[in-house]
């Protein structure tokens, strides 16, 4: 884990983070990330990312509560402890099949849960720099990478030429650490220097 | 909008394809009529009106989900739709054409009296069967007509003041209070058919023209499954209908975002069958009980067996397996053949829920089925490009519109 040096852009409209996005990404700028106070259709588009694999991880997940619950209850009811339930042949398919639909959606359920969370490196203690504490409010946060090439004034004259109303530069940590908030860091002071 | 491409022309060779179609329907129709229909066999000629019961019902009932498909989408305030709306409305203009067949043909089978299709049209048989007495204020000649109009002639009705008040939206631009106005009639409108519709599709239809056959049986899974079945199936025909449109250059404004929202309908709605085909299935295998695994029998042990399988791996293995990633459902070839395999697998469906009754012994499949199918297929096919071309392919003044024009998904 590495402290980088951010630019911060901060725009109060969707209508005006579109274009911005797009003209500071031809201009060959990194965006680190784009934080929303909500979802934001077509965004990730915007920013170029990848589809997410998440669903194929779900395929697997699911596919794998199928194998487990008909391998599991299969030998149960054949091998292990073979009953007479109503006469029933001990191979009972259609006996089964609401059991392992169930475990099939829990094991698709919560490994999907648990995968999203780890892409999104979300857990307990797991914390990352708060570019602005708006951007949980009202405001569309674009953080920006710098290199050592970047000019960071003018990048943010160029944010704001492009509709940014604020602009800030920060030296943060750009992955995750273990740690508590209140030990760490207070994500609710007002350390935003607002430009004019 | 200047660029786009109002009006639907017919390409000859869908009608000579059509008009192909329906001549070898009717041929095919007027044999069996002679050689079966009115034949002194009751075999043979419940294998007739059976196939002809199994064909026009299958087709108005498919036909009228188009109609349902628009009610639900106006009741869920849903604007995707409206670039191909028409092919729904143009769709749902079958319901009175074929509605119009599935009266005769049912009419025709009660009035005549032909109680080796409907058991308990036998006066003297129910009489002694405590069950089918207990049924007669159900199951009655009677009832049976008055219910069957009412059914085919509010379908056609409520589905007709929906296409109306659709066409307002070709007139001229709306204002703020016109659109609001518009959309609050069409969903009193859209709403008065869905009552309608879950009286009769979801209930007493599908109960009193199919599953009376067996008339001693009864599931309450049998109405949702027909619905499951032929909504599914009139998703899949809009998806033709829209891709046809697209490959001669019509539906400017529908792209891939619609289609794979057609496709997630037909990958939903096909597992929706199978829950229902399973839960109707498991209850009744699992209590094993005589009277209700008497409709199981035959099908599942008996010379139906293939086509009862089959029927579930078309119907449910496919979909999931093919429909289930993203790429699939943007696809113009594979949603067609999707699309074809469902209708197929449904109608296929419908053959065995009929036929699996009234002939027991021996599957019937052949060369009436196919020749009773070319018929409707070629009468939806004529009709449906007649209406298409009829009215403009676009909803042009819909408030919503906009909303299909940017459809993402």
């Amino acid at each position: 884990m590495a402290k980088k040096k951010f630019v911060v852009g901060c725009f109060d409209d969707e209508a005006v983070l579109f274009p911005a996005v797009k003209k500071v990404r031809t201009a060959g700028y990194k965006i680190h990330d784009v934080y929303t106070p909500f979802a934001v259709h077509g965004l990730d588009h915007a920013l170029g990312e990848r589809e997410t694999s998440l669903h194929t991880a779900g395929f697997i997940y699911g596919i794998t509560g199928t194998a487990t619950a008909l391998s599991c209850i299969s030998w149960i009811f054949t091998k292990d402890w073979p009953l007479n339930i109503g006469g029933k042949p001990h191979f009972a398919l259609p006996a089964w099949i609401p059991i392992i639909f169930e475990l099939t959606v829990l094991f698709a359920a919560v490994g999907m849960v648990l995968t999203f969370c780890y892409l999104c490196q979300m857990a307990p203690f797991v914390k990352k720099h708060h570019f602005h504490a708006r951007a949980t409010d009202d405001l569309f946060v674009m953080v920006i990478e710098c290199t050592d090439k970047t000019n960071v004034e003018d990048l943010k004259s160029f944010l704001s030429n492009n509709g940014a109303i604020e602009t800030d530069v920060q030296v943060a940590e750009a992955g995750w650490w273990l740690g508590r908030y209140d030990k760490d860091e207070l994500p609710f002071e007002n350390k935003q220097i607002v430009a004019a | 909008m200047a660029s786009i491409r109002e009006q639907f022309e017919i390409p000859g060779k869908m009608k000579t394809w059509s008009l192909a179609l329906i001549g070898v329907g009717l041929v095919a129709l007027i044999i069996g009529l002679v050689t079966k229909g009115f034949s002194a066999d009751e075999q043979e000629q419940a294998h007739f009106w059976g196939t002809l019961m199994y064909n026009t019902i299958f087709w108005t009932m498919v036909c009228n989900a188009a109609m349902f498909f628009i009610c639900i989408i106006t009741l869920a305030m849903g604007g995707w739709e409206q670039s191909f709306r028409r092919v729904s409305e143009a769709i749902s203009t079958m319901v009175p054409i074929f509605g119009s067949i599935t009266f005769v043909v049912l009419i025709y089978v009660v009035v005549s009296d032909k109680h080796f299709i409907y058991h308990w049209l036998d006066k003297d048989k129910v009489a002694l069967d405590p069950i089918l007495k207990g049924k007669a204020g159900f199951l009655n000649p009677t009832f049976f007509i008055i219910w069957t109009t009412l059914i085919l002639g509010l379908w056609t009705l409520l589905g007709w003041r929906m296409r109306q008040i659709g066409r307002e939206t070709d007139e001229a631009p709306m204002n703020h209070l016109a659109g609001q106005s518009f959309i609050w009639r069409s969903t009193v409108r859209a709403a008065m058919f869905i009552v309608w519709f879950a009286l009769t599709v979801g209930s007493t239809a599908p109960w009193l023209w199919m599953m009376s056959l067996d008339a001693h049986w009864y599931s309450t899974m049998y109405s949702w499954y027909t619905f499951a079945s032929t909504f599914v199936s009139g998703i899949s025909l809009i998806a033709l209908w829209v891709i046809y449109l697209k490959n001669k250059g019509y539906l400017e404004l529908t792209n891939q975002e619609h289609l794979q929202d057609l496709g997630k309908f037909m990958f939903a709605f096909s597992i929706f069958w199978t829950y229902l085909w399973f839960s109707q299935f498991m209850l009744i295998w699992y209590a094993n009980i005589p009277e209700e695994t008497v409709y199981f029998k035959h099908r599942v042990q008996g010379p139906y067996k293939g086509i009862f399988f089959f029927n579930l791996i078309i119907n449910f293995v496919c979909p999931i397996l093919i429909l289930m990633k993203r790429a699939p459902k943007r696809n113009y070839t594979l949603m067609t053949f999707m699309a074809v395999l469902i209708l197929f697998g449904h109608w296929m469906d419908f053959y065995q829920m009929v036929m699996g009754s009234l002939s027991k012994d021996h599957v019937t499949l052949g060369w009436l089925d196919f020749g009773i199918l070319s018929f409707f297929v070629g009468m939806m096919i004529f009709f449906v490009g007649r209406s298409l071309a009829s009215k403009p392919l676009i909803t042009k003044y819909h408030p919503f519109l906009k909303e299909s024009i940017i459809h993402q998904v």
